[in-house]
């Protein structure tokens, strides 16, 4: 039986049981004179009992599902130990691969070694197994839970409790998704760039000036090995993010600060809004932007000027970058800029500071650890940014401080690195992983660092 | 007081100096709000003007035979007949008999080159809804090549851009013009095809629907988790270290470059668990996994605003605390949760950047059935046509792009009108 | 309608407290040596009046008192001698209000000037997050009053002195003014303001955040100001007004119903409405 078919069964037990549950305690209930005399409403035994009946159940199969394959893969890649036998992890791959398909009937089985065909005929049947066995453990373990379940429910019988207590487990595991999810990007880009710096030295890839990740497809193949030196990346990034937070900056934190103190409640109110459309543009349409309007424009611009502006050059991916930046930090500097209480520029404007004067001097002061905070969010957005770079800015690893150059950046080689086919295992591949892991230490670092000032910031004022 | 009054004239001389570095910073304000302001107009002008033609296409009308012996076919039941048939004769044979008297070879390629290489295909598909035309003659409108198609808007716009036609097409189309033979109409496969190397044949529908199945998952996966997750922290959670380390990592999540979760993905779900490439089940997954810490905040803010006292009054009736979150709590935080999960939606169905790393921005022609058919979504779509070197796919991306963002005006303005019609201050 | 004119006869529905439209002002409301003057001043905010049609002086190096019920309007009285109402959206002044003779509405006049003349106190302490020198140097540094580092300096120790503060924090001028207690805070508010030197000093309940023993010695303190100040000050205490105050100014509901030397307001006060809120029976 397919999963989501194992999966309808389990639930529909589960109602089942629920009624069963509930029906039995009603039935207790009758001869001692209502609901009342038992310890918890009917319904609670109804859970009681669906509760037994599917979630055993359901936890067997997520273990299943998750350990069937590398099981089956596992027990027939061992029966295969003649001449097909696989010696690295690449061959290996491609035999499984081999093995599945002809087992799935993708490829023909004429002319096959026998020795694959057999393997195929013994994947199949183990498959078919594993089928019928988990069918029929899951049968057996949810009609037990059902019976144990039902069989418990009795007067005192506290199912209040027990379906609650349940509950909030279920509850708790909802909320360790987060940190699951941060162990699993942990775990999976440290684990490959760990397999990466095993090839190449990570004081090379951290270090090394030159980045070109082509290797040779076949060992005795002339020319490059590939150079995986990030350091023309990390300036590429650098470059595209500052020219982004030159834009962005200005822009979003004096919009900020006119909105926030001498905008009238009512241009508030559209300009606020209006400006944060472009938060929710998607970056897809920033690129799109970046790369067919903008950087020719720049390109055309540079020209009349006698400037050479390259049409992949960091101006028009920092700059659009910045576009989208700006209601990013324009909502943050409002937050922090509103926060600092209203005595502040009383004081301020009852000395005879005129407006700006107050705000220069108290409220930017007052408000500085907030704004630096929002900045460096959004720094940390910018260095991760990936659709608008990968449109409009370059894929060429260049070295150069020049904006109007043409630079790429960590996430442009992530992206570049790892669509199209490749061996999952090749430095080439890995190198992305190697890539994610910096990106994901920085955007970290600067995040918790910003995190944390806002909290201190929060914290004077309140 | 003497010293008071040269206080005095201190200030006033300073006065004109300090209103115009105010009115300076005024200005300076004003100039960022209206740059912003402008970034968006200039963005909306710029697409529109790029997209607005997609939605009508260029077709010439012929007089179709359909003669069963150009065709190669006799009985239209016959699937071996129907695979060898040479549909595209017959749009041939029509713009032969339009304009009679072309003999070179180049000539020919010209002229078969003013129609899609598909139009033998929507041909078929007439013919086989209405198979008693099998040897009769029919007026059609047929689909344009799409060198055509840009060259007639453009020339109809006055700025004839000719650049990829030959000298004898644009005299076709002048003339074809001038007997009202040909003409925009409303461009229907845009929204009912899949993607294609043709730009005039390739249409958003099949990565509208790979979208709907992404988000879907996406919706049924990391709304209940995340609303269970944020009545958890906000409920029953009691303050200590692991409710603290729970709280930084949802924060922390929430700022991590999505590609990240790209690579999480590909680790992870396909790499390890298997999960085939490029599928909505693994592209529903990663967004889950990204769009979780949004709903999390969200219904955390949502529950927060629920009063103490409507809880205590619960409690003080003897409810349980599971019943007081379910009879009131959720309840009246609900809208607000809401309003988080449409935003959340909203991020997710114009992500784009960790799809591209599991495998979602392969070439896909067939319109998704399933949750574990190949897919992309729109966004991609958009990445892998603004990629594409023809002239006539600008047109179609902005095209695609307006189409995306009606759907975000629509899903944020839902979420504004929800909040502001359901959400109760207290 | 009954309008009353009279200014000396009491008016005759006393026993319900409620005052009758255009009520006019009992007692002395005018001098001959006025640093302020206000004639008809009327405030609103937005559709809702908050002041109605006050009549008043005040004099050169007077201490003067606004007391009433909260709610009374004697803050929005005090907030529009500075035009601190201008920050306050669809606040609305009209009327005339001058020091000495120049008409502080004028569309000419600039707030910033007037401000550095007319200082202000407010009701909770609200030093700058800024050192305790820089926020007496604030006032004297945006108006360019110091030509030199010297110059601050002893600027902001005279400020300091005079607000009876620099024995307690002349070891600690670059410390944070947030880190000071609140009386000490509110005396560096008050530091902060004379540092311009400004001829009238507002007061919105300076003391309201206090304990009683900052309490006095702001009381103390501004005593000590009378002398080269015109001070006014709004207190919600009767106390506190009688003993720092010559004059004492009686608001009810927005209207000024009593001006008269502070001992006659809390011996005998000539309205009823005054004797009434003296007395404690409402408030």
């Amino acid at each position: 039986m397919a999963v989501t078919n194992i999966l309808i069964l389990v639930f529909g037990l589960g109602v089942f049981a629920f009624y069963l549950g509930r029906a039995r305690s009603l039935a207790i209930a009758k001869p001692l004179g209502g609901i009342r005399y038992l310890h918890s409403l009917p319904s609670y035994y109804g859970f009681h009992s669906a509760l037994w009946c599917a979630l055993p159940a359901l936890l067997l199969l997520a273990l299943w599902v998750v350990f069937d394959d590398p099981l089956i893969n596992s027990i027939v890649a061992d029966s295969v130990t003649g001449s097909q036998a696989a010696g690295d992890t690449a061959s290996y791959n491609l035999l499984m691969n081999k093995i599945s398909n002809v087992s799935a009937g993708i490829l023909p089985r004429d002319g096959r070694d026998p020795e694959i065909l057999a393997a195929a005929d013994l994947m199949t049947r183990l498959q078919t197994l594993s089928r019928w066995a988990l069918t029929a453990l899951i049968l057996t373990l949810s009609i037990t839970g059902l019976a144990w379940g039902w069989s418990r429910t009795s007067q005192v019988f506290r199912a209040r409790q027990v379906v609650e207590n349940v509950v909030e487990k279920l509850l708790l595991g909802c909320a360790c998704v987060a940190i699951l999810t941060t162990l699993g990007i942990v775990l999976s880009v440290l684990f490959e760039s760990i397999q990466f710096f095993r090839s190449v030295p990570i004081f090379d890839f951290v270090f090394g000036l030159e980045w070109s990740p082509q290797t040779a497809i076949r060992e005795d193949q002339v020319g490059s090995s590939g150079s995986f030196g990030a350091v023309p990346l990390f300036v590429g990034t650098l470059l595209v993010s500052a020219v982004a937070m030159f834009v962005a900056v200005p822009v979003g934190l004096m919009s900020a600060i006119y909105l926030a103190e001498y905008a009238s409640k009512a241009t508030r109110s559209y300009a606020k809004p209006a400006l944060e459309i472009l938060a929710g543009i998607p970056t897809v349409v920033y690129g799109f932007f970046a790369a067919l309007t903008v950087a020719p424009f720049l390109r055309d611009l540079g020209e009349s000027f006698g400037l050479s502006v390259s049409s992949e050059s960091a101006l028009a991916a920092g700059g659009v970058m910045g576009v989208m930046i700006i209601p990013f930090i324009s909502s943050l500097a409002d937050d922090v800029i509103t926060a600092v209480p209203q005595s502040m520029r009383d004081g301020s404007l009852a000395m005879g500071a005129t407006k700006s004067e107050t705000v220069r001097k108290v409220i930017i002061p007052a408000a500085l650890p907030g704004i630096v905070s929002g900045i460096m969010l959004a720094i940390s957005r910018a260095i991760g940014e990936t659709m608008i770079v990968v449109m409009a800015a370059g894929m060429a690893a260049n070295l150069t401080a020049n904006p109007m150059e043409s630079v790429t950046t960590v996430t442009v080689q992530i992206v570049t690195l790892l669509t199209g086919d490749q061996e999952f295992d090749s430095p080439k591949t890995l190198a992305a992983f190697a890539l994610g892991l910096m990106l994901f230490t920085v955007t970290l670092l600067l995040n918790i660092f910003a995190l944390q000032i806002v909290k201190k910031y929060r914290e004077q004022y309140e | 007081m003497n010293n008071s009054m040269t206080n005095l004239e201190k200030i006033r001389k300073s006065l004109s100096r300090r209103n115009r570095a105010e009115g300076l910073f005024r200005w300076a304000g004003r100039v960022a709000i209206f740059l912003g302001l402008m970034a968006v107009v200039v963005l909306f002008v710029d697409i529109i003007g790029k997209g607005h033609g997609a939605f009508r296409i260029a077709y010439i009308e012929l007089d179709i035979d359909y003669d069963p012996e150009k065709i190669g076919i006799e009985n239209l039941s016959d699937p071996q007949q129907l695979a060898g048939a040479d549909w595209q004769a017959l749009p041939k044979a029509a713009l032969n008999k339009q304009f009679p008297g072309i003999t070179s070879r180049g000539d020919k390629r010209s002229l078969y080159g003013l129609i899609s290489n598909g139009a033998g295909y929507d041909l078929k598909d007439r013919l086989m809804a209405n198979p008693l035309l099998l040897g009769d003659q029919e007026r059609v409108w047929i689909l344009t090549d799409d060198d055509i198609d840009t060259y007639y808007k453009s020339w109809l716009a006055g700025e004839p851009y000719a650049a990829r036609l030959s000298d004898k097409q644009v005299e076709w189309i002048a003339e074809l013009h001038e007997h009202g033979k040909i003409r925009l109409q409303f461009n229907a496969n845009f929204f009912t095809r899949g993607d294609s190397r043709e730009p005039e044949q390739a249409g958003i529908r099949g990565a509208l629907v790979g979208s709907l199945f992404t988000l879907a998952l996406t919706l049924i996966f990391s709304f209940p988790v995340g609303v269970a997750a944020a009545i958890y922290l906000e409920e029953f959670a009691p303050k200590n270290g692991w409710t603290d380390f729970i709280e930084v990592n949802i924060n922390n999540l929430a700022a991590v470059p999505s590609i990240i979760f790209g690579l999480l993905g590909l680790a992870i779900f396909i790499n390890f668990f298997h999960v085939p490439r490029s599928v909505p089940i693994v592209g529903g997954l990663v967004l889950t996994l990204m769009t979780l810490p949004t709903i999390i905040i969200s219904s955390r803010a949502a529950i927060k605003s629920v009063p103490p006292s409507i809880r205590e009054a619960a409690l003080g009736m003897g409810a349980s605390k599971y019943q007081m979150v379910l009879h009131h709590v959720l309840p009246l935080a609900m809208p607000g949760m809401l309003t988080g999960a449409i935003i959340g939606m909203a991020q997710a169905l114009g992500e784009s950047a960790p799809l591209l790393m599991i495998g979602m921005v392969a070439f896909i022609v067939d319109i998704p059935g399933g949750f574990s058919d190949p897919a992309t979504v729109l966004p991609v779509q958009i990445f892998l046509w603004a990629d594409s070197p023809e002239r006539a796919f600008i047109e179609k991306t902005s095209a695609a792009i307006m189409v995306l963002l009606s759907f975000l005006i629509v899903m944020n303005a839902s979420a504004v009108w929800l909040r502001k019609r359901l959400e109760r201050r207290w | 309608m009954n309008v009353k004119r009279e200014t000396t006869a009491k008016p005759a529905v006393m026993d319900t407290l409620e005052i009758s439209e255009h009520q006019a002002t009992v007692g002395h409301c005018f001098s001959d040596n006025a640093k302020m003057t206000m004639r008809n001043v009327n405030v609103f905010y937005g559709e809702k009046q908050a002041i109605f049609d006050v009549n008043v002086d005040i004099a050169k190096n007077e201490v003067i008192a606004m007391i009433g019920p909260s709610g009374c309007g004697k803050s929005t009285f005090l907030r529009s001698l500075n035009r601190m109402n201008d920050t306050v959206e669809g606040c609305r002044v009209e009327g005339d209000v001058r020091m000495d003779g120049e008409d502080l509405y004028a569309p000419k006049l600039d707030v910033v000037e007037l401000r550095a003349r007319v200082g202000m106190v407010f009701q909770k302490p609200n030093p700058f997050p800024k050192t305790i020198y820089d926020n007496v140097a604030y006032g004297p540094k945006i108006h360019g009053l110091a030509d030199t580092r010297v110059d601050l300096d002893e600027i902001v120790e005279n400020s300091l002195r005079k607000a009876s503060l620099w024995e307690e924090v002349k070891e600690r001028l670059h410390q944070s003014g947030t880190g000071l207690s609140g009386g000490q805070q509110q005396r560096l508010c008050i530091a902060r303001a004379i540092a311009v030197s400004p001829e009238v000093i507002l007061m919105d309940e300076p003391c309201s955040a206090l304990d009683p023993i900052a309490t006095a010695k702001i009381e103390e303190l501004i005593e000590e100001l009378s002398e080269n100040f015109t001070i006014a000050i709004v207190t919600h205490s009767m106390q506190q007004a009688a003993r720092v105050s010559h004059r004492t100014a009686y608001f009810h509901l927005g209207r000024l119903i009593e001006v008269n030397p502070t001992e006659q307001v809390f011996t005998m006060p000539e309205h009823d409405l005054t004797e009434a809120y003296i007395t404690g029976r409402f408030g």
